[in-house]
């Protein structure tokens, strides 16, 4: 075995471990902001302010009643949550966590894999995405279930292609659809926000739709569809489901930190430090505080604003976020030309 | 219709401007105000831990009171419970015995005194109702429980211990108490 | 290895090809049509086509078939009400099958030499290669097949429009 293949191994198990640990802590840092921004205090029981919270709801997730309803169709039921939860473990693939380290006298990349079609790639797997939710929802023989699972599936689509749209000025720009190049682009503090400011808006608003978030939790609202797509779900397969919506809400902040801030690019510090392996860990630390703060942004919109209706959402998909996505290209287009970029 | 206050608002249903058409400036509205209560004070009192100060006028769960020798003041009149609009206290009264007059204040006491804490409503007629100032009711919060007969205080959890006195200073309005300390009246007359 | 996946994944494609038309649920055949599709995604990746395996993933799996089974969904089909076929039917319906199988075989028979299955250049698969392809070389079919896409979007959008009185 080569000493890449093993440092890849060592490298796709972190990513896992870190992936897994995040998530359960966001559930934590979801009642702790929904509490400070409600004037509470949330958990505090276990353990010194709570931190032990995530292993006592996982306790209780795992020593609750697994219920598979009688009517269900059991494999697709179980297969369900399977499903969701592989999906959103698998986009951690190409994102770059970092620029490389040496170990040695031999560089390692910090990114599991570099394919050339990064960005498509994360497209192909969230797409795959909402066949969880579907299938699901279909399986549990419950109407609720079912309204949920055609919401679901119809939102992640009407989403993806505005997503889409937007990605593309993004690569008109970049000139790749490899995700380590767009991030090592951004050196310098040269962020693509910056040039695409109406791109990262369109992208952040379909990212908030992909993970079925607030203001567009529509498949699971509680007060419409008693929990949508997983309303006949129990136990850990319930936690599956939960849980697979914070990986992807981590796995969506790590896709906008690197499309569009920059991913591990430290502006100025690099004339400061000289060591090269010490500047690789601290842009990792750098993308992951970014990352940090969209989940806390994803969680600070949710408790802000309230839920749209299914019409409101359809309607500013298909004839507010569509169009305006498409003006982009051709606003970027124009300016590209404009600047003697193309010719 | 002429208004009442000056506080009604005419509703018009208007065309949205451009700005509200676009959310955007509604939600940085909505997320200043959100962010702002990230760092306010906590409303929240860590219960068990830390108690919130009741007011005076509080009525919580009662208590049958002892004199300053420690024999308890119910003389079983049963005005409590004559009193009582939700039917709630109950009792069985009995004759004192020889040697318990350190226990029992008159030759009369209850013998079983309960209350149904899940039919009490927390009005405070029985303690206005009885003369010997016997019961009170206190700011303390009757606990939870899992069964309805747990409900039942008996005199167990009714009367105060007499080490462990419960201070009802407040309810027992200066007013009130004088008027009950006039010796010639009749429900003060020591029987012995 | 490349070999041993190929035959898996060719196994894997035919036989959820075969449960798309065997099973009797219809969800269970657009399942099963989903795993065919990603049996086939597999086979460009194999041929170094990943741009082709990318979008067929997203288009067919993650758009198309789930617009299908959106609408089967809705539909609610199951065994009860299923309209029963008769066996006359049935045999007929294997026979034209059967008939378009001979046919299949007997073309493929004569045009056996289609000798090597990978490309002569392995990048012809990639990204830059493919888009200067089709901007060049295939500019015209390109743009046109586009406008048969506007025609097919006007065309939903006008059979879904409200009728207006």
């Amino acid at each position: 075995m080569s000493s890449a293949l093993i440092f890849t191994t060592i490298l796709i198990i972190v990513i896992f471990t870190i992936t897994l640990v995040i998530a359960m802590y966001s559930t934590y840092g979801e009642r702790k902001v929904a509490a400070f921004l409600q004037d509470r205090i949330g958990p505090n029981r276990a353990g010194p302010f709570g931190i032990l919270q995530p292993m006592a709801d996982g306790v209780k997730m795992f020593m609750k009643e697994e219920i598979i309803p009688d009517m269900s169709n059991k494999w697709l039921f179980i297969l369900g949550p399977c499903i969701a939860m592989t999906t959103a473990l698998m986009t951690s693939a190409v994102i770059p966590w970092g620029n490389s380290l040496s170990i040695g006298g031999e560089s390692y990349s910090l990114q599991v894999t570099d394919v050339n079609i990064g960005i498509l790639y994360i497209f192909g797997v969230v797409s795959i995405g909402v066949y969880g939710i579907m299938i699901g929802g279909w399986a549990s023989n419950n109407k609720y279930s079912l309204m949920g699972a055609l919401r679901a599936s119809s939102q992640m689509i009407s989403y993806e292609v505005a997503m889409g749209l937007a990605i593309i000025a993004l690569v008109m720009m970049t000139g790749t659809l490899s995700v380590k190049e767009i991030a090592a682009q951004q050196s310098g503090g040269n962020w693509n926000v910056i040039y695409q400011p109406l791109g990262f808006i369109i992208f952040l608003v379909c990212a908030f739709a992909e993970c079925n978030r607030t203001p567009f939790d529509l498949p699971e609202c509680e007060t419409e569809l008693v929990g949508g797509y997983h309303t006949e779900y129990s136990s850990m397969k319930l936690g599956f489901y939960l849980f697979a919506e914070y990986i992807n809400m981590f796995i969506s902040s790590a896709v906008i930190s690197t499309l569009y801030f920059g991913g591990y690019n430290m502006p100025f510090i690099a004339r400061f430090i000289s060591d090269p392996n010490l500047l690789t860990l601290l842009g990792t630390a750098f993308l992951f505080a970014k990352i940090l703060f969209f989940i806390f942004f994803f969680m600070w919109i949710r408790w802000t604003i309230p839920r749209f209706r299914y019409d409101q959402l359809m309607n500013l998909g298909w004839k507010g976020l569509i169009p305006l996505s498409i003006a982009n290209i051709f606003i970027t287009a124009l300016i590209m030309w404009l600047t003697g970029k193309v010719s | 219709m002429q208004s009442l206050t000056n506080r009604s608002k005419v509703v018009v249903k208007k065309e949205m401007t451009f700005s509200e058409r676009i959310y955007l400036p509604a939600i940085l509205g909505g997320l200043r105000i959100t962010l702002k209560h990230l760092f306010k004070k906590k409303a929240t009192i860590q219960y068990p831990e830390v108690k919130r100060e009741m007011a005076g006028i509080y009525r919580g769960q009662h208590v049958l009171k002892r004199d300053e020798n420690g024999a308890e003041r119910c003389t079983a009149c049963g005005l409590c419970a004559v009193a009582c609009p939700a039917e709630a206290i109950t009792m069985t009264a009995a004759e004192r015995s020889k040697g318990d007059e350190k226990l029992y204040r008159e030759e009369k006491y209850a013998k079983v005194y309960e209350i149904n804490m899940l039919r009490c409503i927390f009005c405070g007629l029985c303690e206005e109702a009885c003369p010997k100032e016997a019961i009170f009711l206190t700011d303390r919060i009757v606990p939870t429980d899992f069964k309805r007969g747990e409900f039942i205080y008996g005199k167990d959890k009714l009367v105060e211990g007499v080490n462990n006195r419960v201070d009802v200073s407040i309810r027992q309005t200066t007013s009130v108490a004088e008027f009950k300390q006039v010796p010639n009246l009749q429900h003060n007359r020591l029987s012995n | 290895m490349t070999l041993s996946i190929f035959y898996f994944l060719s196994f894997l494609a035919i036989l959820s090809a075969l449960m798309v038309v065997v099973s009797k649920n219809p969800i269970h055949s657009v399942l099963y049509l989903i795993i065919t599709f990603f049996a086939i995604a597999g086979h460009y990746v194999l041929l170094n086509a990943q741009f082709l395996a990318a979008v067929h993933v997203i288009v067919y799996a993650g758009a198309i078939m789930v617009l299908f089974l959106y609408v089967i969904m809705m539909l609610n089909l199951n065994a009860e009400v299923e309209p029963h076929k008769s066996v006359w039917l049935k045999s007929a319906a294997t026979v034209a099958g059967g008939t378009l199988m001979v046919v299949l075989v007997g073309a493929l028979r004569t045009s056996a030499s289609v000798g090597s299955p990978l490309p002569a250049d392995a990048n012809i698969g990639l990204i830059k290669t493919l888009g200067k392809t089709l901007y060049k070389d295939f500019m015209l079919p390109f743009e046109i097949s586009s406008i048969l896409f506007l025609a097919a979007m006007v065309g939903a959008v006008m059979l879904g429009k409200k009728e207006t009185k």
